[in-house]
Order: C-alpha cells, then structure tokens, then sequence
C-alpha cells in the first residue's frame, strides 16, 4: 500500500493511472496534524452508545469490538465527536498539553 | 429535383401532406426531404411545408424559394398570402378550391396559362368521406393528378404506415376520390 | 466496392434527424440514457422513451427534473462502467456545461447529441452553433453532421471512437436544429446484430494500473476493486491529470478516419477521410469553409459555379475538435481566397472555424488570403443566392488582391 518513495519525487503524468485516478490512497495522507484541539475520551463516562464513530467525518474512530477510540493519524479535530457524545466523555483538549 | 411548397394552416395537416408525399417517393426509389417552415405551430395559423424530391441524393438544405409545385390546403389563404411567390415559370399550382375556373384564376392573381393551375374541392370531399375539414390526404390525390410525382401504390403505402387501420382506409379512398374530381383549368 | 451489408440487406426508411440518431442510439446497446427534452432534440428523447416503453431496449431511462442533473447521472452511470448516451440543445447544454468538464476530465466516453440550437437572448429556438461553441474548450471530441444520415451514422460511430482505448474521451455528435432534427429524409439503417458487432457488444471499460490495488483493473466503481475518480488536486498533481487529456485529444483524429473506413466497409457510406469532407478544393482559386448542413448548400452552388468553369471549391469540416489542423493546411495551402463560414461568433473576436482556420495556415509563404463570414444567427435561412453572393466576394477578393473588411455578415439586414 502506497509508494513511499513516490511521496519524495512526485510523478509525471506518463506514469499516472487513467482518468483522474489518483495513484496513492488517501490513507498516505496523514491529515492529523491539521489538529489544533485533540479529542479525548473519558471511558469511565462513555456508555459505547458509538454515536462518535458514526458522526466521525474522517472514520477516525474505530471500534475494536469492545470499545471506541481515536486514530490520531487522521483526526483533524472537528469536535463532532464531543458535540455529539450524549454523556459528554469526549473532550477537546489543546494539542500538547 | 422538383421542390414542392405547401400552404395550409395548423391543424390541417400540411406537414403530415409533405411527409406522406416524401415517403412514396422513397417507396418509389427516389431520395426525398420533407420539413416545415419551422416554427412555433399554432391551429389555424397559415404555415408552410417543403418536400425535395430527386433521383439523386439531395444536398442542399435550405428552405424552398423557387418551386416547381406549390400546393394550397386552405382556399382562404388566397386572399392572405402570395401562394405564387416565386413559382417557377410554367410551374404548377394545385388548390383546394369550389368555385368556378375563373374565379379561382382571379382569386389567384394569374393569367390563364401562366402556369398549370389544378383545383378540387378538397374540403367538401373531406368532409364526405373523413368527416372532418382535414384536406392534407385529399390534396396529395389532387397532386398526383397534376403531377405523378409518386405511384398510387407508393402512395396507399404511406398512407397506411402513417396512419393504420380503419383511417387508412378512409385516406386511400379519399386520395382515389381526389384523383378523379381535379380538374385542370 | 459492394459493402459487407450491401444495401438490400439494410433498412429504408423516412425519418427526421432526432429520429435518426434516436434509432442509432437504440442500436448501440446503450445502458443508460439521462436527458431531459429541450426544442430541437425533444423528439430523441420521445422516441427513446418510446422504445423503453415498448420494451424494445433494455436501456435504464432516466427521466432527469433538468440537463444539469442529465449530464450527472449519465456521467455516474458511465463511471460504473455503463454505455450512456445523452441529448441536448442550446440553454440546456449551457446547464450541463460544468458537468461536461468532468465527463472528458474522467475519460468517460459518453455520447451527446446536441441538436444545434441558438442560446438566449433573445429567446430563439432555431439553429446556430453557439451552443456547440461553446463546449468547444470542455475536452470533448465534436463532430458536426451534414444530413440525417450521417446524423445516424455518426452517433453509432461515436460510441466506437470514445471507446477506443486510445481515446476513453466524450464525444459531442451536432446536427443543426430543425434543418436537420425535424426534417424528413430518406436514410438506410443497418441491421441491430450489424450495429452490435461494429461496436463489440456492450461497453467493455479499458484497464489502468492502480498502486494501491497491486495490480491493473477496470476503470469503473467497483467495490471489488474500489478507486477514487476525480477528488482534489491541488497544484502538485492538477496539471499531471490535464496533460493525458490533450494527449488523448491527439490520437482522436487516426481513430476518427479508421472507423470512417470501417463504416464505410461495413455500410457503403463514408464521409471524406472522417475529419473532412472536401468537395473540388485540389484545384480551387477559391474555397469556403463550413460545418454542418449548410455544407450541402454551399456544395450544391459549388457545383453549379464549376459548370460556369468557375475554380471554387468547399471544405466541410466534420471534426472540430480535435481539430484537424494538418489536413486543413494541407488542403488550402495552394488555394488563393479561403472564405469561412461560421454560424457563431466569439464577440470581440471571429468566427471559431476561422480562428482554428487562420492557425492552421499560419506560417505558410503566401498563404490564402481569408475573409470571416457569419451566418444562420438564429436560423436565419442560407439559401442558394446567398451562397452564391459569398463565392462572387471571394472571387473579387482574388482579383483585387485586397480582403477588405475581414469579418462580415452574410444575409442580415442592415440600417
């Protein structure tokens, strides 16, 4: 899955897929470090109700069968998560603190 | 190539006359074009259709200013509109129309042997056979008189692809009654 | 040459040039057909639906609220890898405009009839070419037909060059508004299984190789195999992704002249060489430039002139886009006076059949002198006389040596 290497010497349009394709997922671009806010969750408030990871516009939340959490790759921060989260376990906290 | 004019009014089938006539002609062998004067089509409104119809394929496209044949569906577009326009010389006139030889060559504006006018009471027969003031089948009848631009049978063809059953009947034998009662003046 | 379906075996019949292509489009195997009717082409989409009523297609109809929607959804449906086949005029192709960009952008190859229609104001119904002017810039192969049936031809032709791997691009096939959508004319049809092989069957999407998949797969939404088309590019890859576009846009000419051949061994019917259709240009003084109908009018005096042993010629182009700038130069390179007619106008500027014109002569020594004639605004009439009044302009251009005034009306009334 993806071509590192491509990242660094980016293609010419000889070597690109048909049509407007792009040739790389847009798993390669790891759009977490647009956050400003950082959503955290407070398991001992959340009720697994997975409001969040439904609302989540970026399915940065997974589910690993027993309980949410955040893929901090591809968060941006939007705040949905907490906005939507009925027993308020999300919150946003400033990045780096 | 001979070029056709029609002239009738919305409703009357003017376009439908030119079509029926086209299609023969392919039937026949030749090659055919057939369109109206376009425009937004409103009943009663005079209005022209335009058949071309040659033993070679035809290229031009534009619309018809000097015809050979010029057909009128309605006897009182006469008085309105200038049917002979650009007729060609010795060209041929066929009109729905009941008066008499001289009245009609008066009411046409044109000296005897001008051009080769036809005439047959279009609306009556129409209304005898269809029972409706719908003169387009009874007009291509009186064409074929005048001018054999298409077999009978080519004709009777058309006419039944056109319109089926019982009203292609009705058409066939109001073509044939058309035929017989045009008169030359 | 007796064409492989000689013309006993093929199907006569009387129909308008909507019909026409109605027909074509009922025998290309078309999957799914969007469109929403607009004067002159409504008769397609009445006729198309006609068959979808009659069960006499299997083609999904998709009765759109407006051709904005039209050109989406037959753009989604060729993205799933579907035959679609679309028709429009004049203010509705001005409401697919945005949508055709991205048809030729993601290579979809959709067909288009635009019955060539004026765009508003004032209100006109009639024919003129500035609707299809101004798609000109959208990547989409043009082609302009001169009768009924080469509007029938055409669009079968069509679907076979936007599908040829070589191209995957739209194709826009016009055919003047009313002089040739609702005129009657006698055309030969081929056989459905004739139309069907031609074409190879159903749509067969062509293959690319994608990264992230390992491996090659069919260009279409797939969730077997699921691809993105078309999300953001910014400035590091836009410019990559437009690139194939003007390259795709460089093999259309070679595939447009191979089917025109095809056609013409299949049917007996070819028109020039595909890209144009020249008519006594090789030893003309004088030639006129046209597309569409009007080509036939303008051949048809041509005709006359040459049996008064006048030296005039006609160049019909067929396809403007991409257009065919080497056989245009070569054609008229010799010749003396080129007049060229347009029924659009760039306003400020010329006529788009003279600009491409003028290019496609520039650098030459001694090249033609040229005179730009608008024409048909509106679906104002071209008869014969006016015609003829364009090959006397030309012909006292040559002799005086002097163009004059390059950009003129042709049958408008003036003070």
């Amino acid at each position: 899955m993806g071509d590192k290497s491509s990242v660094k010497e980016p293609r010419g349009w000889k070597s690109l897929p048909l049509g407007a394709l792009p040739y790389r997922l847009s798993l390669d671009y790891k759009t977490g470090d647009w956050r400003a806010l950082k959503p955290v969750i407070d398991y001992g408030k959340c009720v697994n109700c997975m409001l969040c990871w439904l609302y989540c516009p970026d399915s940065a939340i997974l589910w690993d069968g027993k309980k949410v959490f955040m893929n901090y790759d591809y968060c941006k921060g939007c705040g949905i998560c907490s906005d939507v989260c009925p027993t308020k376990a999300i919150k946003m906290v400033p990045e780096g603190e | 190539m001979l070029e056709i004019r029609w002239h009738g009014r919305g409703g009357q089938g003017v376009w439908t006359a030119s079509n029926l006539l086209a299609v023969a002609a392919m039937i026949d062998g030749k090659h055919v074009q057939s369109f109206p004067a376009f425009g937004p089509e409103r009943s009663g409104a005079p209005l022209m259709a335009f058949t071309r119809i040659s033993d070679e394929p035809i290229e031009i496209h534009s619309m018809i200013y000097e015809p050979d044949v010029v057909v009128v569906l309605d006897p009182t577009l006469l008085g309105t509109s200038n049917v002979t326009e650009g007729l060609k010389k010795g060209g041929t006139l066929v009109i729905n129309f009941s008066g008499s030889p001289e009245e009609l060559l008066k009411a046409l504006n044109i000296r005897k042997g001008e051009f080769r006018v036809f005439y047959v009471q279009a609306t009556k027969l129409a209304m005898d056979i269809l029972g409706r003031p719908i003169m387009n089948t009874a007009m291509v009848g009186a064409l074929l008189k005048a001018q054999p631009l298409a077999s009978e049978k080519a004709v009777e063809e058309a006419v039944r692809m056109r319109f089926g059953g019982k009203l292609a009947e009705l058409n066939t034998q109001l073509i044939k009654k058309a035929l017989e009662e045009t008169k030359e003046v | 040459m007796i064409p492989k379906v000689p013309l006993d075996k093929q199907i006569k019949k009387a129909v308008n040039g909507d019909e026409a292509t109605a027909y074509a489009a009922k025998q290309s195997l078309v999957d799914v057909v969007a469109a929403y009717p607009i004067t002159p082409q409504t008769i397609i989409v009445e006729k198309f639906s006609e068959f979808v009523a009659n069960g006499e297609v299997y083609t999904e109809f998709v009765p759109v609220e407006s051709e904005h929607s039209a050109m989406s959804a037959v753009i989604g449906a060729a993205a799933a890898g579907a035959r679609a086949f679309t028709a429009t005029a004049s203010q509705g192709l001005a409401l697919m405009l945005e949508n055709l960009y991205i048809a030729s952008a993601l290579r979809l190859p959709l067909v288009l009839v635009v019955a060539n229609r004026a765009l508003s104001a004032p209100i006109n119904i009639h024919c003129d070419h500035s609707d299809a002017m101004m798609m000109r810039d959208a990547g989409w192969v043009q082609i302009f037909a001169e009768n009924t049936q080469e509007a029938y031809d055409t669009t079968i032709q069509a679907f076979k060059i936007a599908e040829d791997p070589e191209v995957q691009l739209p194709v826009a096939v016009n055919l003047d508004g009313f002089i040739l959508s609702h005129t009657l004319e006698d055309i030969y049809m081929l056989p459905d299984e004739e139309v069907q092989k031609f074409l190879g069957g159903y749509r067969k999407p062509v293959k690319t190789y994608v990264d992230y998949l390992g491996k090659e797969v069919e260009v279409k939404l797939d969730p077997s195999n699921p691809i993105s088309i078309g999300p953001l590019d910014l400035y590091d890859y836009y410019f990559e992704h437009k690139v194939p576009q003007a390259v795709a846009m460089e093999k259309v000419k070679e595939v447009v002249k191979r089917v025109n051949e095809e056609w013409f061994e299949l049917s007996g019917r070819k028109y020039g060489d595909g890209v144009i259709d020249a008519w006594g240009v090789e030893d003309a003084d004088v030639v006129v430039a046209v597309l569409g109908s009007t080509s036939g009018t303008v051949r048809y005096v041509a005709k006359e002139l040459r049996k008064e042993g006048k030296k005039v010629g006609v160049l019909r182009i067929r396809l403007f886009r991409p257009f065919p700038f080497d056989e245009v130069r070569d054609l008229l390179k010799e010749v003396k006076v080129v007049g060229v007619m347009d029924r659009a106008l760039s306003f400020g500027s010329f006529g788009p059949s003279f600009l491409e014109i003028s290019t496609a002569l520039q650098g030459i020594r001694n090249s033609p002198l040229m005179v730009n004639y608008i024409y048909g605004l509106g679906g104002r009439d071209v008869p014969p006389s006016h015609v003829k009044q364009v090959f006397n302009e030309l012909e006292e251009i040559m002799k005086s040596g002097e163009v004059g005034k390059r950009l003129r009306f042709l049958g408008v009334r003036e003070r």
